[in-house]
């Protein structure tokens, strides 16, 4: 029996793991890809948590698979930069159990530093991807993510976008599915589980000729669809710009792929024998387009559409407005503004405990390296107290490549800024650089106890797990006495006593040895949600 | 598009825009039509500019409204109406409610922004949020009394209102917001009909 829900695409996915009886979750949190994780942990018999970062995550969900459990894997797209590491070799190794990464890209960069193409990694690392357009496929293309992991033995990407992530449709789901799977347990493989290089070779040669089995079949998977209307005009989509296309011109021929890699192409090719020109509509990089191209194929896209930011059903009519050859759909001219209207940045939370920080540096001049979380919005107005800002967990690299090159105005001190949740995620490793390269940066972690900009996930500074759970609890002083460092460069401050604050800056800076600073303060969304809930 | 319904709802992060948008479409599925919602959450949650997009119809493609294509534009701020006009055109009914809330760093709200909406749309239509509260007796229902109002201009039976308000307002105010959303209607049918 099919029951009617209204689901983000990002539950639809966790519904769909779900259904396909999914017994193991992890991921990092990250927009617009968290929801999917936390709808996971709504439902019984999944164990689920949020890993120290995208790619101790991959390993666990990878040796819950090489077990035999399905198992669902979730990041943001810059998070597979980390993991790609055991995303190439797992293709080598194979799953057993069905593993599917959820991997949401986020174009027009809503909540994310840079607005990389995802699909290059399915390409590159010789993985099948797949992408739905809407909430339903969300769903189903899940549940096919799991069969389809399993047959061909190979993780699989689900690829999504903020716009699909976050928007809400009417999904039919199953009311109750049966989840019951054998689960094996590890049993030793060598050959197969063991990447040494006499290994990996013969594993290689695996991987290739399961990429022709799949470039064979893919051509008969349901989720590739043909649709032959107007023989004049076709296009080929994927995704959510499908549903623009649909929209835009309702009588055009489609081809809508499902699975983006590898691609099907004898549907392809009948594609273009069945109708006059073809068109690509994709969001970000001309990837389907030149893998059109490169089979020989005539066909057009980027000439149409920007490899930046997201598209629009406004976008996608522009350059076939006035087409004679094909019906589209022109819009209403909307209303006109006439004055101009100050923009509405988004900014740090009235009361939140990173303000005194920042004041502070700007105060002292401090050149402040960066890094993601709420308190990246330090570098808006009014503190302006922030020169960079790259990845998780790079300030603290930064800092010390700035000590190094030794470029900094005189009297000026250079301050790494982090997170508790980032600094788990990936500042440990650069704090250890630090100390066993004996550098003399001061590293500022900002402590609210939560990973607040996606929406209060715990993390090891929180004393939680995600279900709530109660747990360990990472000892800053404990730590920094691990990488030799001396018991008075460690400091633990109040973030909403400013002088102490300032006092811990300026002393620490004044040793010019290794220092971490921690500036504790709850963030003060997750105090009024504590107290809401008693 | 066709017979398709365009709501687009928007204001200021915070002011609830979500769960309001969530109410509306979970109506529309329960008055068992096709519906999509789309809204960019993350960053912008932090005190930026909110809107969601609402579509309804019987087979619903894109979760996008095209410009031009709103026919309710629902703003819980001043300023953002007007930001967000080009999405509505000269038939579109635009429902403002009257709060002003400035963005970080700017000391002082701009001007003429009422008369500019009034121009560009001339039967706009302004909601004093005041009195409307004292009669709700609680600001946390203004949102579903503005629900209400708006429930005047789509055609879903009450049934369905009121299923998607229980299950989106916490369960011990519900009484509160369902007073409210008739208050909103009471409002709907003086003022329009
Ligand atoms: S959510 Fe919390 S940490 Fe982030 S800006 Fe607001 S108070 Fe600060």
């Amino acid at each position: 029996m099919a029951e009617k829900k209204l689901l983000s695409g990002n539950e639809a996915i966790a519904r769909g793991a779900f259904e396909a009886g999914v017994t193991v979750g992890t991921g990092y949190p990250g927009t617009p890809s968290t929801e999917i994780l936390e709808s996971l942990t709504t439902y019984p018999g999944i164990y689920t948590e949020w890993s120290v970062n995208e790619k101790v995550a991959f390993e666990v969900a990878m040796g819950a698979a090489l077990s035999g459990a399905r198992c669902l894997l979730t990041m943001k797209h810059v998070g597979l930069n980390v993991a790609a590491d055991p995303l190439f070799t797992a293709s080598y190794t194979g799953i057993k159990g069905g593993l599917v990464l959820a991997n949401a890209d986020d174009p027009a960069m809503h909540s994310s530093q840079n607005e990389q193409d995802n699909r290059h990694y399915a390409y590159a690392a010789k993985v099948p991807m797949l992408e739905p357009s809407d909430c339903q496929e969300a769903k189903d293309f899940t549940v096919f993510a799991y069969n389809l992991s399993e047959t061909y033995d190979t993780p699989v990407i689900l690829r999504t976008v903020t716009r699909l992530s976050h928007s809400l449709g009417v999904v039919e789901i199953e009311e109750s599915p049966s989840r019951e799977r054998e689960i094996e347990g590890f049993r030793r493989n060598l050959k197969k589980y063991v990447m040494i290089p006499g290994h990996a070779r013969a594993r290689h040669v695996v991987v290739e000729e399961r990429m022709k089995r799949l470039e064979k079949d893919v051509n008969g998977f349901s989720i590739n669809k043909m649709e032959i209307a107007d023989s004049n005009i076709g296009f080929i989509t994927s995704g959510i710009v499908d549903t623009y296309v649909r929209e835009v011109f309702p009588d055009a021929s489609v081809l809508k792929l499902g699975c983006v890699n590898p691609l099907p192409g004898e549907m392809i090719r009948e594609f273009f024998g069945r109708v006059k020109k073809v068109s690509v509509v994709e969001e970000l990089d001309p990837f389907i387009e030149l893998r059109i191209r490169a089979m020989g194929l005539q066909v057009e896209g980027k000439k149409y559409y920007p490899v930046t930011g997201e598209l629009t059903p406004d976008l996608v009519r522009k350059p076939f407005q006035g087409e004679a050859a094909l019906t589209v759909k022109t819009a209403k001219k909307g209303l006109e503004n006439r004055i101009s209207l100050p923009p509405r940045p988004p900014s740090l939370c009235p009361g939140c405990p990173h303000r005194e920080f920042f004041k502070i540096a700007r105060k002292l001049g401090l050149i402040v390296t960066g890094d993601i979380g709420c308190y990246t919005l330090g570098v808006l107005p009014p503190y302006n107290a922030m020169d960079t800002c790259v990845e998780m967990g790079g300030s603290i690299g930064h800092a010390q490549g700035i000590e190094i090159a030794g470029g900094k105005p005189e009297g000026t001190g250079v301050v790494a800024v982090i997170g508790d949740s980032t600094f788990a995620h990936s500042g440990i490793t650069g704090l250890l650089n630090a100390a066993y390269n004996g550098r003399r940066s001061l590293i500022v972690v900002l402590d609210n106890s939560t990973t607040a900009m996606t929406g209060m996930q715990p993390n090891p500074l929180s004393g939680q797990r995600i279900n709530g759970e109660e747990t360990v609890r990472l000892d800053y002083i404990k730590l920094a006495l691990a990488f030799g460092m001396n018991e008075e460069n460690v400091r633990i401050v109040d973030a909403y006593r400013p002088k102490e604050i300032e006092e811990a800056l300026t002393s620490l800076l004044e040793s010019k040895r290794l220092s971490l600073l921690v500036v504790q303060g709850l963030c003060i969304i997750l105090k009024k949600r504590r107290r809401k809930a008693g | 598009m066709g017979n398709i319904f365009n709501i687009l709802m928007v204001g200021v992060g915070g002011q609830g825009i979500i769960m309001a948008s969530d109410i509306v479409s979970l109506t529309a599925m329960y008055g068992g039509r096709d519906v999509k919602k789309s809204e960019i959450h993350g960053m912008s949650q932090r005190g930026g500019s909110v809107f969601s997009h609402i579509r309804i119809g019987e087979k619903v493609h894109s979760p996008l409204i095209a410009a031009g294509e709103a026919d309710i534009l629902f703003s819980l701020e001043e300023m953002e109406t007007l930001r967000w006009i080009g999405y509505a055109n000269e038939k579109s009914i635009i429902i403002c409610m009257k709060t002003r809330i400035n963005p970080a760093m700017v000391e002082e709200y701009p001007a003429g922004i009422e008369e500019e909406i009034k121009r560009a749309s001339p039967k706009a239509c302004f909601i004093d949020p005041e009195p409307l509260r004292k009669e709700i007796g609680n600001a946390k229902f203004l949102n579903v009394a503005l629900i209400g109002l708006l429930s005047g201009f789509v055609d879903f039976n009450e049934d369905c209102w009121e299923k998607a308000i229980r299950e989106k307002v916490p369960e011990d105010t519900f009484e509160g917001n369902w007073n409210a959303f008739h208050t909103g209607k009471k409002l709907y049918r003086e003022a329009f009909e």
